[in-house]
């Protein structure tokens, strides 16, 4: 099964919760879906699609691009160690969260693979994930003082 | 209560009432090799109760920093995570901008890249059963794996121009291309270890590159076997990791463990037959697979990737056409078009990932790493659960973790 028809099948079974999409077989496969919907959609992609495992969790600051928007995004980069036919292309799923106040429930629970990358999430971008039972700093020093480093607008020093 | 029983109490247990007899231990962050890292375990008696893994040591902010430079000169720094396979750590990197840009390598690149990748494979294996040799009390295999690992970075030395930290990828090819000849006084000191290895005369006298790395192949692939004598079969190797850490295969997948660590448990994976780049799909090789999950599995499917890679080595020697190493020549400041994209990789330590988004610009906009190391940590928290303080080492050992890869 191509990852064309999975999102296709993911559209037609959640109606109108795919906000945007990109299928690019080659490069990568993202559905966007708000924060509310995006635990029912992963439980969906767990168990009825196959994918098992999160090969990373990626936050990004929309801030700066061509197209301004005051938001965080976190992707979640899926993938599959049981069904081989999904090992071939990348799938995404991500939502978009406000930049003045990131809250998102945690996936931790549906993807046990997901709690240090949630973990480097909430330090470097700032994004509370509800229901994460470790939610703790990781990478960063005990006495970090300044914003979220990952923010663009964190300038690093002596640049 | 046995040893035994309490274990799987422990592990059966969520939230282990430790009461007062346990005790918070800061196990680190001393350099363990490999680069700074903390493990702070709750200890009762020499039972761990829970180990809480700490990175963060050796942070660098490479992702940050990828921000700030262009394409080109993000290469050299994202390497240097992991100096010792900086091909493979890397390679996911120059993937992900090729197919942003949409280039394609020339033939002769997809050829000179694998053999890259897979002596630094090699060579980052030896840097590991060096160690783990060392950590479990045994120093000859520190010595032979370095001292075989000299000519295989030798090797890559010739190929990249440097011992370690090439920087030999490049967006649509490689930087350079291979030697047609090996210096004279590289032979003669390869055939002296030769010598002295092997007691018998190197059945070579030519400079020719192709035939001094299949020269070198071979012998490593023999040296092998000694290994296994050694250090494989050897019952105080097993005494130490046969039975310790079982990582089962559900466990594997749920907990989402990469590479050596993955497929010990038993499931098939690499990246390299699942999802292939360049001019993998045209080599014959196995993928081992172990079948309990042990920590004895995980270094026996290390050991029997050497050999894979080895053949892969000569493979594409034999194969490699001629031709071009790179598409164009690139100009320090290329603009890549705006677009997101992910390419995988299998790194010697596992599966490696990149996402990139670009906006158009001389610098990417975002650089998502994420290493096969960092993805180890709660393979690493579950294993060392419920073990005793002394198969810490043998654990830790045989997950292949490297903080610096980890940290970024």
């Amino acid at each position: 099964m191509s990852l064309q028809t999975l999102v296709g099948e993911i559209e037609t079974r959640f109606t109108g919760v795919v906000i945007e999409k990109i299928v690019d077989e080659k490069k990568l496969v993202k559905i966007v879906v708000s924060p509310e919907n995006i635990k029912s959609v992963a439980l969906y992609l767990r168990d009825s699609l196959g994918f098992d495992h999160v090969k990373a969790v990626t936050g990004v600051d929309l801030s700066r691009l061509l197209k301004k928007e005051s938001r965080i995004e976190v992707i979640y980069h899926l993938g599959s160690y049981t069904r081989e036919e999904l090992s071939k292309s990348d799938m995404a799923l991500s939502t978009k969260l406000d930049k003045a106040n990131p809250r998102m429930p945690s996936l931790n629970d549906v993807w046990p693979s997901c709690e240090y990358h949630e973990r480097e999430v909430y330090e470097m971008f700032g994004v509370v994930f509800e229901g994460h039972p470790d939610l703790r700093r990781l990478l960063l020093p005990e006495y970090w003082m300044d914003m979220p480093p990952m923010l663009k607008e964190y300038e690093p020093p002596g640049r | 209560m046995t040893v035994l029983e309490r274990k799987e109490d422990v592990r059966k247990a969520e939230f282990y009432d430790v009461g007062e007899a346990a005790l918070k231990v800061s196990y680190g962050p001393q350099h363990p090799g490999t680069g700074h890292f903390r493990l702070v375990v709750t200890i009762s008696g020499d039972t761990v109760l829970e180990a809480d893994p700490d990175p963060g040591f050796v942070h660098r902010g490479e992702e940050k920093l990828a921000e700030y430079k262009t394409w080109i000169t993000n290469i050299p720094h994202l390497e240097r995570p992991v100096i010792l396979d900086s091909a493979g750590i890397q390679y996911a990197y120059v993937l992900a901008v090729e197919k942003l840009m949409g280039v394609e390598p020339p033939e002769r690149a997809k050829y000179l890249r694998p053999i890259m990748a897979e002596l630094q494979r090699i060579g980052s294996h030896l840097y590991w059963f060096a160690l783990y040799g060392v950590f479990l009390g045994h120093s000859t295999m520190f010595l032979w794996c370095f001292g075989d690992r000299e000519y295989l970075v030798d090797l890559t030395s010739l190929i990249g121009g440097q011992r370690i930290t090439h920087a030999y990828f490049v967006p649509g090819g490689v930087r350079n291309d291979a030697p047609k000849n090996v210096p004279q006084e590289l032979v003669k000191e390869f055939s002296r270890y030769y010598r002295m290895v092997t007691g018998k005369d190197l059945p070579l006298n030519t400079t020719d590159f192709r035939k001094y790395t299949l020269a070198v192949c071979e012998f490593f692939d023999q040296r092998l076997n000694d290994y296994w004598d050694m250090f494989f079969n050897n019952e105080l190797f097993i005494a130490r990791t046969k039975d310790v850490g079982v990582l089962r295969r559900e466990d594997a997948v749920r907990l989402g463990a990469v590479g050596t660590t993955l497929r010990a448990s038993g499931v098939e994976y690499d990246n390299r037959v699942n999802n292939p780049y360049d001019a993998y799909p045209n080599f014959k090789f196995e993928v081992p697979v172990g079948i309990k999950g042990d920590c004895y599995d995980r270094a026996v499917v290390g050991f029997k990737e050497m050999r894979e890679s080895v053949k892969i080595i000569m493979q594409a020697v034999e194969m490699m056409p001629d031709g071009p190493v790179k598409a164009k020549q690139h100009p320090i400041n290329i603009r890549v078009p705006a677009g997101e994209a992910v390419a995988r990789t299998e790194a010697a330590r596992g599966e490696m990932m990149y996402y990139i988004r670009s906006d158009g610009g001389d610098k990417p906009y975002r650089v998502k790493i994420s290493p096969p190391s960092f993805r180890l940590l709660p393979v690493m928290k579950y294993l060392l659960r419920g073990e005793q303080i002394a198969n810490i080492p043998p654990i830790y050992w045989s997950l292949n973790y490297w903080p610096v890869e980890a940290d970024r």
